[in-house]
């Protein structure tokens, strides 16, 4: 009692602190005199360096080539005429993100409110044409119904909402590549075709998609226990760990046609995402190690003793548990590998980074390289700060670390 | 193991079940399949090189080069061979790996202490220093740092001075450089009587340490044995071995002190603040892992707070920092290779370039890939050796 007392009489600060605003400064800002002297530096510092940039920003810098070149940057080339279908996968991804929102997470409200704000406020500008901004707001219409129905019957629509995850994936890479050869309905469009942020999400989507079960694999073979698989899943790993991406974008580019037979040759593209996809798994098999090796011997004890077989023993019991355990990990490894995609500009596909190099060789856009790399900037970290606050929330929600 | 043995009286069980058999069997397949795909891999590759009336082997890289390289630290120049280039390109990432480590940890283990200090200002700059740099891609700060800003740099004839005469131009930045006098052989070899003069100090106090159970100051003492060894060379040698090259404008070029190029410095700079930034959220979690007890205890036996921070909360903090740290340096020398986009010519761009010249792209690619791997190999083994002394700290 009187312990509880006392600790609830230290987490108090002093009334001055807690009502003042000089209170608060002096205890947080000029506590000590080396404190005040930091203080000082670090004001006089982010001053020196903020006031240049906060000036370029007011005054001279002009985002005239930014919008004109906005489309050239978001889709690269892809056909107008195609447009919907980039439309088509960002409406399917409100719904699920509506979907999953509904069911998992509860509060955050202003969050969801600024999500749904950014379609809603880009549709009130006034350059955009009618059917952009039709589509913006059909962004917000989905991502609200599939919220309601997730809230609705949350317990029935859980594995629904996962599956579609999975199935997304797939499907955004079918959507975008189209079915049909000839002209007419749904053309396949070249992948040369690509570009932009459209280039740098498949890259990164196909990348996940298909380096995960890879780096799984690699994870299991290299805890295996019959020596040829671990020492050869070891090798790998290590081997791909030891290289940079360049050099294996660069294998991927140049080489990989000499690998094969003479007739075959596969789009550029193609050899990237494979290139990104092997890098991936070797940095993703040692994320899931982690989380292999945090699992008790006691829980394959347990499962040896209801009789289920080696398979069965690791797709029930001990890879469901590791795979959480290391989603954060996971969630790194997957922002790294959206920032590696930048890297495919060295073998000269026309991602976001690239493409943003071709706008500004345009001759009336020669001096801008400011500003357009700011927006790329501010892009990239748009998204793998939202990732990163995804993985938080994620981690807090799964009780990672907690037993 | 149970199961082997109670196998082994049962000799009834036919090949096909026996388990120790179908473990062979599987590896063996495995490896089998393994092998076949390698090979018709190969296969190929030898057919495609001799359509294309290619060889294998590395005699060409005795040949003359044929082209520039605008940096190197040892003689250079279109005449010389494709190994002396390679060299040239292997000696630059040393050198921007080398100074881009050594950044980076200075400044990542400022903003890792930064970001945990009690100063709300100072945590908060910080804090948006790592989460703005760890968010975007080094390849998108590279090539601002050398389009927006090194190479927007005011020309020549309005160079910018800093404090130090630093220049500042869009051709470079020009730092003030020593050059050595005739004495400068003699001072060297001052030095490394200090060298060894500072470990036999560092040695002879951790055997006084050893024996008699106190904590001398090591480090500090052998650090201030070389510096005063050096201190005292440099004021009784007659002429000092150094004087000091500040540069200048001259017309329309810059003359004297030490010119680093627009790419070098952007690279540097790049490397060295992007990987500061996952520095020092691995310093961070460091010092966070030692526990608040531990300093409690450090506090009651009487520990100043000097002595708690280099006796209790240093040694194990370092053992959380080390392995991370480790793979961050590896990552930094990596990423290195991405100069390849600003120019400045590391091993890749190098490697890149002798491709181009001489047409031997699967020699040059498997030679860089095994540079990278060798110099992970060995950065790693060093770092194992280094942590497996940390880790013998603990009793």
């Amino acid at each position: 009692m009187t312990k509880e007392l006392a600790a609830r009489a230290q987490a108090l600060p002093p009334p001055t602190e807690r009502y003042t605003l000089l209170g608060w400064v002096h205890k947080n800002l000029f506590s000590t005199w080396y404190n005040a002297l930091l203080t000082v530096l670090a004001f006089g510092l982010s001053y020196a360096l903020l006031k240049p940039i906060i000036a370029w920003l007011i005054g001279q810098s002009q985002w005239e080539v930014l919008k004109v070149n906005f489309r050239l940057l978001m889709v690269g080339q892809y056909p107008m005429a195609q447009m919907w279908r980039v439309w088509v996968c960002l409406h399917l991804l409100a719904a699920i993100v509506g979907l999953t929102w509904g069911i998992w997470v509860h509060g955050r409200r202003l969050l969801a409110a600024v999500l749904l704000l950014v379609p809603l406020s880009l549709a009130l500008l006034p350059t955009i044409s009618s059917p952009t901004r039709l589509f913006l707001l059909g962004l917000d219409v989905f991502a609200l119904i599939a919220f309601g129905l997730g809230r609705l019957r949350s317990l029935a629509l859980r594995r629904l909402a996962i599956w579609s995850w999975v199935v997304y994936f797939f499907l955004v890479i079918l959507i975008i590549t189209g079915l049909n050869p000839a002209e007419g309905w749904f053309p396949i469009v070249p992948t040369t075709l690509w570009g932009g942020l459209l280039l740098t999400s498949l890259l990164t989507v196909v990348g996940i998609a298909f380096s995960f079960p890879l780096g799984v694999l690699l994870a299991l073979g290299r805890r295996s226990r019959l020596p040829a698989i671990r020492w050869v899943s070891v090798g790998y790993i290590e081997v791909i760990r030891g290289v940079p991406l360049v050099t294996i974008l660069f294998m991927a580019s140049t080489m990989l046609p000499l690998f094969l037979p003479s007739g075959m040759r596969p789009q550029l593209v193609v050899r990237a995402m494979v290139g990104i996809t092997l890098f991936s798994a070797a940095y993703l098999a040692e994320g899931v190690r982690g989380g292999l090796q945090a699992i008790p011997h006691g829980q394959y004890e347990a499962a040896g003793a209801l009789g289920l077989s080696g398979f069965h023993t690791m797709a029930l019991i001990i890879l469901p548990q590791a795979l959480r355990i290391v989603i954060p990990v996971l969630m790194g490894q997957f922002i790294a590998l959206f920032k590696d995609t930048t890297l495919v500009a060295t073998i000269g596909l026309l991602e976001l980074l690239a493409i943003s190099r071709s706008v500004l060789a345009q001759p009336q856009f020669v001096g801008f390289q400011r500003e357009v790399y700011l927006f790329i900037t501010l892009i990239f970290w748009v998204f793998c700060y939202f990732m990163s606050y995804i993985s938080q929330r994620l981690e807090i929600a799964l009780g990672v670390g907690e037993r | 193991m149970e199961k082997s043995r109670s196998l082994r009286v049962q000799s009834s069980i036919p090949l096909w079940r026996d388990e120790r058999f179908l473990r062979i069997l599987g590896q063996a397949v495995f490896l089998a399949i393994l092998a076949a795909i390698l090979g018709y891999l190969t296969r190929n590759m030898l057919t495609n090189m001799r359509q294309q009336g290619l060889g294998l082997g590395f005699d060409f890289m005795r040949l003359t080069a044929g082209f520039d390289i605008g940096e190197h630290l040892i003689p250079y120049d279109r005449s010389s061979s494709f190994l002396r280039a390679y060299q040239v390109g292997l000696l630059n990432t040393a050198l921007v790996g080398g100074l881009g480590i050594a950044f980076a940890t200075i400044l990542g283990v400022i903003f890792g202490v930064a970001q945990i200090s009690s100063n709300f200002l100072v945590q908060q700059l910080a804090r948006a220093y790592i989460e703005f740099l760890r968010n975007i891609p080094l390849l998108v700060l590279l090539i601002f740092l050398y389009t927006a800003v090194f190479i927007k740099l005011p020309r020549v004839k309005e160079a910018v001075m800093l404090p130090g005469s630093v220049l500042l131009t869009n051709r470079g930045v020009a730092i003030p450089w020593g050059i050595p006098t005739e004495t400068f052989s003699l001072y060297v070899r001052i030095l490394i009587l200090g060298v060894f003069l500072a470990i036999a100090v560092g040695g002879l106090l951790a055997w006084y340490g050893r024996r008699t159970g106190r904590a001398p100051l090591t480090l500090l003492w052998s650090v201030l044995t070389l510096v005063g060894i050096a201190v005292v060379g440099w004021v009784a040698l007659p002429d000092s071995p150094l004087t000091l090259d500040p540069p200048a404008v001259q017309g329309l070029r810059l003359a004297g002190g030490r010119q680093l190029s627009p790419e070098f410095m952007a690279l540097l700079l790049g490397l060295s603040i992007y990987t500061s930034a996952f520095i020092a959220d691995v310093v961070r979690a460091g010092i966070q892992s030692v526990s608040q007890g531990q300093v409690e205890a450090a506090k009651s036996l009487g520990l100043t707070t000097i002595q708690t921070l280099r006796m209790v909360i240093f040694p194990q903090a370092l053992r959380v920092i080390v392995p991370p740290l480790t793979s961050q340096y590896l990552n930094l020398v990596k990423n290195s290779s991405l100069a390849v986009l600003i120019g400045y010519p590391e091993l890749f761009h190098v490697s890149g370039t002798i491709l181009n010249q001489s047409g031997r792209a699967v020699e040059m690619i498997a030679l860089v890939m095994a540079t990278y791997l060798a110099i992970s190999l060995l950065t790693s083994a060093l770092m194992n050796w280094y942590n497996r002394r940390v880790r013998l700290v603990e009793r």
